[in-house]
């Protein structure tokens, strides 16, 4: 019954998509004064009926009514309420209809929020957005319906992975397709100022709320993938360079520098061309990485249901999307006058055009590592693997660069500021920074070339922002994220420099020796659980002071066969200690990793500072701008 | 002028662009015909099934040019579905050297007693490393290989179809 | 003042850029087997895979030490038999060298971009 709605809805929203698009388009080029009211109008009929759709088909999730094969794929009777319910974005058709939801909804948004701006860009908004909006109602309607039908309606869904039953894997998606899809709306309204000629300061002011959503969103988004990368996968490694995860790493890069940009354009009025080309990149990233992870052109843990078919849809539907607002943008180049030229070299301003330039670096790194491969065996037939060496290896010299510009260019004056200044308090920090540096790294087992110089960058970097609290040089939300950031490359220096790991294959009864630790498996206890057999080990891990006693669990299911194994991790806020083990094929034996991870927690709270820093700027209305 | 030559030069790698990737769409994701020809070292020892002797694992392929070598357990099932495949080519007097992955002596040679025994030899791979010298990946996995070049010629991973012993015929035929 | 400090960095940290991660770590199998693929698992290293295939690769992968075998030799021998992709870094050769070089080249690129849209006065 549902998928009747939820099927014509769709259908309905598809209409009003194309009745929008030839209205606004008739409308930009008269001189009306006021949005139509029919396209208000259609606009939320529009929103509503997405909502509907989308409404079904968590509700035929809800009751498990399998007649609908998206249901009957991806559910199961026995899922949990709440696992029912995030398995309806959980796949692919189910994720697509949750895009333009909120594609839909966020344009709703704009056009509420937007009463005062002028009319002519609102309804160019309208117009690009409706353009996005109708690619996606018709790949889906085509491609990617998610109210087929199966018929004769079966008994029982297939859908009972036990991997991917779990709560931060459920809000993910939501929060990563809200960063995302809000790229959307800044890319129309990117687009629509240029055309309308109306980029200036008043409506970077206007922007800078949506790249703060988007922006926002999106670091929850990856965070909480590496939340659950580290507590479900068990390899006790939060970031893997896997494409799927590059490809939200991508936007974010662009996402960052687009937010430092709109803060010059709101300032300054100046670097109009580089912000619009920021904005059509980003969205243009965003929709790519749709591309990359439905399509099976990339190999990974995570991609989507392989479909070449589909892919052939969104890279053709993306090219199309670029080449306009390329065309666009070129044809209206004109409309961009600014008083002034160029920036003064030791300036705000110039401190940002840094940043992006190295926001740029790390972002094409990421790039051409994900989509190199695909290049190359297109062109020549050679497959070859780009890991985790080859973005280590670019990126961590750079960040040394990055580091020292972080921690003068953010205090920098408009305009124009001089160099000379000596302050005592940095000279003092910078000596604590390599006092501090110097104790960490006579204790780090393990130190590469360049940790010297990190360590010390960083933790001057973590004071000089610590410091920034105590003076008035700038707002309280760019402190926050700031100290955020810096705090969260410390953590990560720390963890990856006093890391170490356990690897050994073991009995129970056995203990081996570790480092100051001693490892024992007590015992392992088998129980049959709902829809599983349970394998609880207990182990002990005891150094002279104390002991920690872990217990990971190996489940083994039967519907689908499947083996998982559980971590045990014991946090701390000075340190993760990380347990898990598989059943190996010699009896008796298991194999147990165990990871002593310092400041593990640190890195997901600095990352949540960096998000509340964000949030700060887009609540506080009369904060003062630096 | 000059910014119309940087349009038309950005549409056209974008273009480009898009080709490419189109066709990386269509990129064939079987991977396991990627290196054939390499070289495979025979210099190690290799203990046979039935009668724990110890012998040079050249030893069984200096004679033929062709050989097939097949990757197989007694706990893997597909092994089983692919089985009365192995035995056609017994009958078409195929010789299939059998390499017993990972697997229990015991439970092995009921298997065969059970279903038949395809294989002219069979030795055993405890710890999966001679399997590896063969480049293979996992069970079942059927490779052809030429003995006397020492070389890999053609990989089948996966439980061999009816296609499969065709093309596994012709080829042998081929040389012979 | 500020131009030629740029230009130093730059050329010191491309030239030791690729001698950055030289980590030390438990023990060379580790080392070895955590830059290789795992061929039937999704985006996995030996390292981290506990499948069968996995299992063996650490073997041969130990075995090739202690017969005195170099890190580099054992690459060669694995990419022979499973092609390049089972090696996750990249290594510098002609069909690779742009796969460095592009984000290289963008930075310097960017870096001269800069500097016509800053001025000294």
């Amino acid at each position: 019954m549902s998928n009747y709605f939820g099927n014509y809805s769709l259908y309905i929203a598809l209409i009003a998509s194309i009745y929008l698009i030839i209205k606004s388009y008739i409308d930009t080029n008269i001189n009306i004064k006021n949005l139509n009211k029919n396209l208000v109008l259609i606009t939320s009929v529009q929103t509503v009926m997405i909502i509907i759709s989308f409404i079904s088909l968590v509700v035929a999730f809800i009751i498990s009514d399998f007649s609908n094969e998206t249901v009957f794929n991806n559910s199961h009777t026995l899922k949990p309420l709440f696992y029912k319910i995030s398995g309806s974005w959980g796949n692919h058709e189910g994720s697509l209809l949750l895009w333009l939801l909120v594609l839909s909804v966020f344009l709703y948004i704009f056009l509420l929020k937007s009463r005062s701006q002028n009319t002519k860009y609102r309804l160019l908004t309208l117009l690009f957005q409706q353009i996005i909006i109708s690619g996606f109602l018709i790949f889906i309607l085509l491609t990617s319906n998610p109210f087929n039908t199966v018929f004769p309606i079966p008994s029982e869904g297939l859908g009972l992975n036990p991997i991917l039953q779990d709560p931060a894997l459920a809000i993910h998606p939501p929060i990563l397709y809200f960063g995302y899809v809000g790229t959307s709306i800044i890319f129309s309204t990117s687009l629509a100022a240029l055309v309308a000629g109306n980029i200036g300061d008043s409506w970077a002011k206007h922007i800078k709320s949506w790249v703060l959503v988007s922006w926002i969103f999106l670091t929850i988004g990856i965070l909480l993938g590496s939340i659950w990368a580290y507590y479900e996968l068990g390899w006790g490694g939060f970031w893997f360079w896997d494409p799927v995860e590059n490809v939200s790493l991508m936007p974010w890069f662009c996402l960052t520098a687009l937010l430092h940009t709109v803060i010059v354009l709101e300032k300054r009025n100046l670097f109009k061309e580089w912000t619009i080309i920021l904005s059509i990149t980003t969205f243009s990233l965003s929709m790519s990485g749709t591309f990359l992870v439905r399509s099976g052109i990339l190999n990974s843990i995570h991609t989507f249901a392989n479909d070449p078919s589909r892919g052939i849809f969104i890279l053709s539907f993306l090219f199309v999307l670029v080449i306009m607002s390329v065309t666009i943008f070129f044809f209206n180049q004109k409309k961009l006058t600014s008083t002034i030229k160029n920036s003064f070299i030791i300036s705000k301003e110039t401190a940002i055009l840094v940043n992006n330039w190295f926001m740029m670096f790390f972002l094409s790194v990421v790039l051409v590592g994900t989509i190199y491969p695909i290049f190359l065996e297109v062109l020549n037939g050679s497959k070859i693997s780009v890991g985790p060496p080859f973005y280590h290896n670019l990126l961590i010299p750079f960040l040394i660069p990055f580091l020292v510009f972080m921690s003068f260019g953010p205090s920098l004056k408009w305009i124009k500021d001089k160099l000379k200044k000596f302050e005592y308090n940095l000279l003092i920090i910078f000596l604590a920074s390599i006092l501090i540096s110097y104790f960490i790294l006579i204790n780090a087992e393990k130190k590469f070339l360049l940790s010297v110089p990190l360590i010390i960058l960083s933790f001057y970097l973590l004071l000089v922002t610590i410091n920034d609290f105590f003076n008035k040089k700038s707002s309280l939300s760019q402190k926050i994220s700031h100290f955020g950031f810096s705090l969260l490359i410390t953590s990560i220096l720390l963890n990856g420099l006093f890391s170490n790991e356990f690897n050994a294959n073991m009995k129970v009864g056995e203990e081996r020796k570790f480092n100051d630790k001693v490892i024992k498996l007590n015992s392992v206890n088998v129980r049959d659980i709902d829809n599983y057999k349970s394998l609880k080990a207990n182990f002990e891990i005891k150094n002279q002071n104390s002991f920690i006693q872990l217990s990971p669990e190996v489940r083994i299911y039967q519907q689908p066969f499947t083996i998982t194994s559980e971590a045990d991790i014991k946090t701390t806020l000075f340190s993760d200690n990380f347990l898990v083990f598989n059943i190996l094929k010699d009896d008796g034996y298991y194999n147990v990793r165990y990871q002593y991870k310092p400041v593990m927690i640190w890195i997901w709270i600095s990352t949540i500072l960096i998000s509340i820093g964000g949030l700060l700027s887009l609540i506080k209305k009369n904060e003062k701008k630096y | 002028m000059k910014k119309n030559i940087k349009f038309i030069s950005l549409l056209l790698s974008l273009i480009i662009v898009f080709i490419i990737l189109l066709k990386g769409l269509n990129v064939s994701k079987d991977y396991s015909n990627e290196k054939l020809n390499s070289k495979i070292d025979f210099s190690f020892k290799v203990k046979k099934l039935f009668n724990d002797e110890v012998i040079n694992i050249e030893d069984l392929f200096n004679q033929e040019d062709l050989s097939v070598v097949n990757i197989w357990a007694s706990w893997c099932a597909p092994c089983k579905d692919e089985h009365p495949n192995l035995m056609q080519l017994k009958d078409m007097n195929i010789k299939v050297v059998g390499i017993n992955y990972k697997d229990n002596p015991k439970n092995a040679k009921n298997f065969l007693n059970l279903l038949g025994n395809p294989y002219s030899e069979i030795i055993t791979d405890k710890d999966g490393t001679k399997s590896i010298e063969f480049g293979a990946i996992g069970v079942p996995e059927t490779i052809v290989i030429n003995g006397k070049t020492k070389s890999i010629i053609k990989k089948f991973i996966g439980p061999l179809s009816n296609e499969n012993i065709i093309e596994i015929k012709s080829l042998i035929n081929e040389k012979t | 003042m500020k131009k030629p400090k740029f230009i130093n960095l730059i050329l010191i940290f491309v030239l030791i850029f690729k001698t950055s991660y030289a980590n030390e770590l438990n023990s060379q199998v580790d080392q070895i087997t955590k830059n290789l693929r795992c061929l039937i698992c999704q985006g996995q290293s030996v390292y981290d895979s506990q499948s069968d295939f996995a299992i063996s690769m650490k073997t041969v992968v130990k075995n090739k030490l202690d017969e005195g075998k170099e890190e580099k030799e054992i690459y060669e021998y694995l990419k022979n038999k499973y092609g390049e992709w089972i090696v996750y870094e990249p290594e510098l050769n002609q069909n690779t060298f742009l796969l460095w070089l592009i984000p290289l080249i963008l930075f310097i690129f960017g870096g001269l971009l800069i500097t016509r849209k800053v001025s000294i006065k």
